[in-house]
């Protein structure tokens, strides 16, 4: 028989582990933005070596799986010599994974511009700088912001594959949970219903946030 | 208004890979007249106009504003972006897709120049960004987005946005093409008033109206070539050349009803 009783006993612990699934997907995010960006300024750039690493980089990390990355760089680190918490290793992979879907979030939403908004910009004087701070990455952020929401929450859902670095996130508090408990299906319903919980407000925020950038 | 510019062309060819766009352009703009580039599309009438403020690279030849030559230094010796760009500050362009940057108001898409190129106080930015939306008819439109406005309202916010930059030299590439006939007529009686203010301008154009009455020089491009540039009058009324004749006629049977 389903227990209740169980079940709502069940989100104490889920809802305290939650804090390492939400650190680790808003790290992992925060770390995604800011190398994907410069991922994708590379790709755009007019050099051609930097194209070329930033392309190997974006199919490289969207070509294997991310457990697999999170294992080869857990074991590889010690090997070269760095200890580092399973935490740290943990929101730093997921963050260089996330950063090659970015880039070409990024790059997609720049391409969408018309050429014209930059030219308007530069046929007045603009300096290079000034076009993308003040044309391009304004708008670019804004047609990209439903595609970063959708970023965000899979990053939420990825973390859970971060319980095989032995993180005791949502997925493995509740494994735990589980284990004890001998009622895995009340634990798991609560862990899906806080994922679920997470991923609404996260959606919210989204739909907020292009409510307020809507020209 | 300030001074009005004049533009030299000399031997001016361009080309995109091997297609040749542009081939030994010689055409002289003088100050503070109004001249019109028709033909066909594809004739390399835009990619001319472009050339003037380097948006389009040309190969080889002279552009010359007052004198200056723009884009290189020397022969294949670019000139240096910040060159480049104060030449530009005193050239204006209008698009035919408009192109306001449509996360400003109309009035920040016209102060936007002014604070970031011309190094003017906000303050004044938008005084003068309002004065400028007055002159085109839009002093009531000035906090609306681009999206909130018509097309010919969106283009006379265009033509604020590069008049407020003081320029002496003013390109228009097809402003009218991309809107409804009706909303045609706003954006030509802006222009007329801009030419006669003694504005150097530059217009490439379908409106053989506006050029048979407001130009001073009319030029016919066909193929990458400039075929002839005489008075409105000589190529609008009486071609000599068979290849405007034949324009011309194209055109008048897709006007007639």
């Amino acid at each position: 028989m389903f227990s209740l009783a169980v079940f709502f006993q069940s989100f104490g612990p889920l809802f305290w582990a939650a804090r390492y699934t939400l650190l680790i997907s808003v790290l992992g995010i925060g770390l995604g933005i800011v190398i994907g960006t410069l991922i994708c300024a590379a790709r755009l750039s007019p050099y051609p070596p930097l194209r070329r690493f930033a392309a190997i980089w974006v199919s490289f990390l969207r070509g294997v799986p991310l457990l697999v990355q999170l294992l080869v760089f857990y074991y590889a680190l010690p090997v070269i010599g760095l200890d580092v918490p399973a935490m740290v290793a943990a929101v730093v992979t997921v963050g260089i994974c996330a950063s090659a879907y970015i880039s070409e979030i990024w790059r997609g939403a720049i391409a969408a511009l018309p050429k014209g908004q930059a030219e308007a910009a530069v046929a007045i004087g603009m300096t290079p700088v000034d076009v993308w701070t003040r044309v391009i990455l304004p708008q670019a952020v804004t047609l990209s912001l439903p595609a970063l929401i959708n970023e965000l929450i899979l990053l939420v859902k990825a973390s859970s594959l971060v319980s095989v670095v032995g993180i005791l996130e949502i997925t493995r508090a509740s494994q735990a949970q589980a284990a004890t408990t001998f009622r895995p299906l009340e634990v798991y319903i609560a862990a899906a219903c806080i994922y679920l919980l997470i991923n609404l407000c996260l959606a919210a925020l989204g739909r907020y946030l292009e409510h307020r950038t809507a020209v | 208004m300030p001074a009005a510019s004049s533009v030299e062309m000399r031997k001016v060819n361009k080309y995109y890979d091997k297609f040749q766009a542009l081939k030994d352009i010689d055409l002289s703009i003088p100050p503070g007249k109004v001249t019109c580039l028709i033909g066909p599309s594809g004739s390399g009438k835009s990619t001319l106009l472009r050339c003037i403020n380097f948006l389009e690279e040309y190969d080889s030849g002279e552009v010359r504003i007052d004198g200056q030559l723009i884009g290189y230094d020397a022969p294949n010796k670019k000139m240096s972006g910040r060159r480049l760009r104060e030449m530009r500050r005193s050239i204006g362009m209008v698009f035919q897709q408009f192109n306001l940057w449509p996360h400003m108001t109309a009035r920040e898409n016209v102060a936007e120049g002014l604070i970031r190129v011309r190094r003017i106080s906000k303050a004044d930015a938008d005084r003068r960004a309002s004065e400028a939306l007055a002159k085109v008819g839009l002093a009531d439109k000035s906090a609306s987005h681009p999206s909130r406005l018509s097309g010919g309202q969106q283009q006379r916010v265009a033509i604020a946005r590069a008049i407020a930059m003081e320029p002496r030299l003013m390109l228009f590439d097809e402003p009218t093409s991309a809107l409804d006939p009706e909303l045609v007529g706003e954006v030509l009686s802006v222009m007329r008033t801009l030419a006669g203010e003694g504005m150097t301008m530059v217009v490439v154009t379908h409106e053989m109206g506006f050029a048979a009455h407001v130009a001073d020089q009319v030029g016919f491009m066909e193929k990458g070539e400039l075929v002839s540039v005489d008075s409105p009058d000589r190529i609008l009324h009486h071609p000599e050349d068979p290849r405007i004749q034949s324009f011309l006629r194209t055109y008048h049977e897709r006007n007639s009803f």
